[in-house]
């Protein structure tokens, strides 16, 4: 009885311990759903060449991002705002990237642009039909995000003046609100340019393209940076990465991922 | 191992019974301590009836919340009880009860997928389905009954089917012995016999509704108004709290909370009332 209980004991504390690795270091990056993907594929390559980091990348978008930072649920909080808020002062931002909001809308839909003051009106409830805008006689089904999103943030301060309707659909992160633009014809929404594929279409705003090129030009309307936020002294580890991603390699991804460099 | 003995094995299992319910105990305190506070600062009647759900300008009505949980909940039910409980009083009336011994752990298979892939395929399948021959966003009441309807199946089918099965075979027989036939028998004598055993598994199953999170945010739209119809889009209480919480703070983050106070509430007394028709079915033998 005692030796079927010492070596269950054993095997079960062996298999235990095993998962603990030569003192890896662990940090976590938490926060905009539109960086989330890229972070993850720096966090990918960067784990390749430093076998002694785990990196650990999560969404909930930039207000969680901001929040994990600050209460150290994660150690570098992801941001894509226009203007950081008041409680973001006490962090210190670095900008990685720059990435454009496209307005997209299913590549069913006949309209091949719009004005600010469309997007204005059909955001607020106000423009409720397709054919008000150029397209089908079909009503428009406006697609948005949660309140802590920084795409929205960004996206409402850039246009301004709008409340959003309360007839719209929410959806929680950059990902959902291209799958629900894909199966709507009628729907609306906004997401990172660099999620954008060939499942939506991006309509010009007020004449411009959401192409790298109309972005990097200055002539694209909505655009955010993209801020990496630490609390305090940032760790060997969380500096090494920061710096890799501003790095020529890591900036090079960025670029040919879909985002904008930082430069 | 002699060591312990009677009285310390004895202590040992009640230590663990008291972590489990103390667990519950600290979870239901937590959610009390800073939800009711908020309750009665701002105001039960603003809280529970106000339209306005706007966290920045400070206002927390959540009646919106209130009447999309208890449609989508009710249109569940409307899908998930009859079918559960017909499907019960099949496979244990109308087939062999070989039949029924392979099926119902099947069914009860379906208890076991994630919910995440029932939303998932609402949004895949569903929502499309519902957008292009009923109209609307897709993303509605109707999509999240549906999908609520199908996740409770399992559930009522398998308390159902334990309740029938409870029932003496006497009553069937004497049933049968006056004449009555087997569809007579069923919903005059063995149905109403099992009711309330049934009516406690659909009690248990709306529980079930209300709690879902996951599978309703992801095919219910979350547009914070009233729905005037099944294809409204809505936002359940659930959905809320799942979608705010990673970023309230101060206020919002109490609100959140007394949201959560009042699912908890809900739930509660549902259960209570489960367990009472349960116990009406032990007493009645």
């Amino acid at each position: 009885m005692f030796r079927r209980c010492a070596i269950l004991f054993t095997s079960v504390s062996l298999f235990l311990l095993s998962g603990c690795e030569n003192a890896k270091v662990s940090f976590t990056l938490a926060g905009s759903t539109a960086f989330q993907p890229f972070a993850e594929k720096l966090a990918e390559q960067y784990m390749a060449t430093h076998k002694n980091v785990n990196i650990t990348v999560q969404g909930g978008g930039s207000a969680v991002g901001i929040q994990s930072a600050l209460s150290g649920a994660a150690q570098i909080g992801m941001a894509d705002l226009v203007t950081l808020p008041e409680e973001a002062k006490a962090l210190t931002a670095t900008v990685v990237a720059r990435d454009g909001i496209a307005v997209v809308v299913n590549p069913a839909n006949k309209v091949v642009g719009l004005t600010t003051q469309q997007i204005r009106d059909i955001f607020n409830g106000k423009v409720k039909n397709w054919k008000e805008v150029g397209g089908a006689n079909a009503p428009i089904t406006v697609v948005s995000r949660e309140a802590g999103s920084g795409t929205r943030s960004s996206f409402e301060q850039i246009i301004r003046d709008i409340t959003l309707t309360k007839d719209a659909l929410i959806q929680d992160s950059n990902g959902t609100i291209r799958e629900t633009v894909a199966n709507d014809a009628n729907a609306v929404g906004y997401l990172s340019h660099g999620m954008l594929n060939d499942k939506i279409k991006a309509v010009k705003v007020d004449g411009q393209v959401c192409t790298t090129e109309s972005i990097l030009g200055g002539k694209y309307l909505l655009v955010r940076p993209i801020y990496l936020l630490v609390k305090g002294e940032a760790s060997l580890e969380i500096k090494g990465f920061i710096d890799y991603i501003l790095s020529v390699e890591g900036q090079q991804t960025i670029k040919t991922s879909g985002l904008i460099p930082a430069k | 191992m002699k060591l312990i003995g009677e009285k310390g094995v004895r202590a040992i299992l009640l230590g663990i019974a008291f972590s489990a319910l103390s667990a519950l105990l600290l979870i239901a305190l937590f959610i009390m301590s800073e939800g009711l506070p908020f309750m009665f600062r701002y105001g039960l009647k603003g809280f529970l009836f106000s339209s306005e759900w706007q966290p920045q300008a400070g206002k927390f009505g959540i009646f919106p919340m209130v009447v999309a949980s208890l449609w989508v909940t009710l249109g569940a039910m409307a899908i998930g009880a009859p079918l559960g409980v017909a499907g019960a009083v099949f496979l244990t009336e109308f087939v062999p009860r070989a039949v029924m011994r392979v099926v119902k752990p099947t069914i009860e298979l379906l208890a076991g997928i994630p919910s995440v892939v029932y939303g998932f395929i609402g949004v895949i399948v569903l929502a499309p389905l519902i957008r292009g021959h009923l109209g609307g966003p897709g993303l509605s009441v109707l999509a999240g009954s549906v999908v609520l309807g199908i996740m409770i199946l399992p559930t009522v089918i398998s308390i159902s089917i334990d309740s029938i099965l409870a029932v003496p075979q006497s009553y069937r027989e004497g049933s049968l012995a006056l004449g009555a036939t087997t569809w007579q028998t069923v919903h005059m004598v063995t149905v109403k016999a099992a009711r309330s055993g049934i009516i406690a598994s659909i009690i248990l199953a709306m529980g079930r509704a209300i709690g879902e999170t996951m599978a309703v945010i992801m095919v219910a739209g979350n547009a914070v108004k009233i729905p005037h119809s099944p294809l409204d889009s809505v936002r359940t209480l659930t959905a809320n709290i799942a979608l705010e919480m990673g970023f309230a703070t101060g206020l919002h983050r109490q609100a959140l909370f007394a949201t959560g106070v009042v699912l908890f509430l809900v739930i509660m007394i549902l259960n209570v009332l489960a367990g009472l028709a349960i116990r009406k079915r032990v007493g009645k033998k």
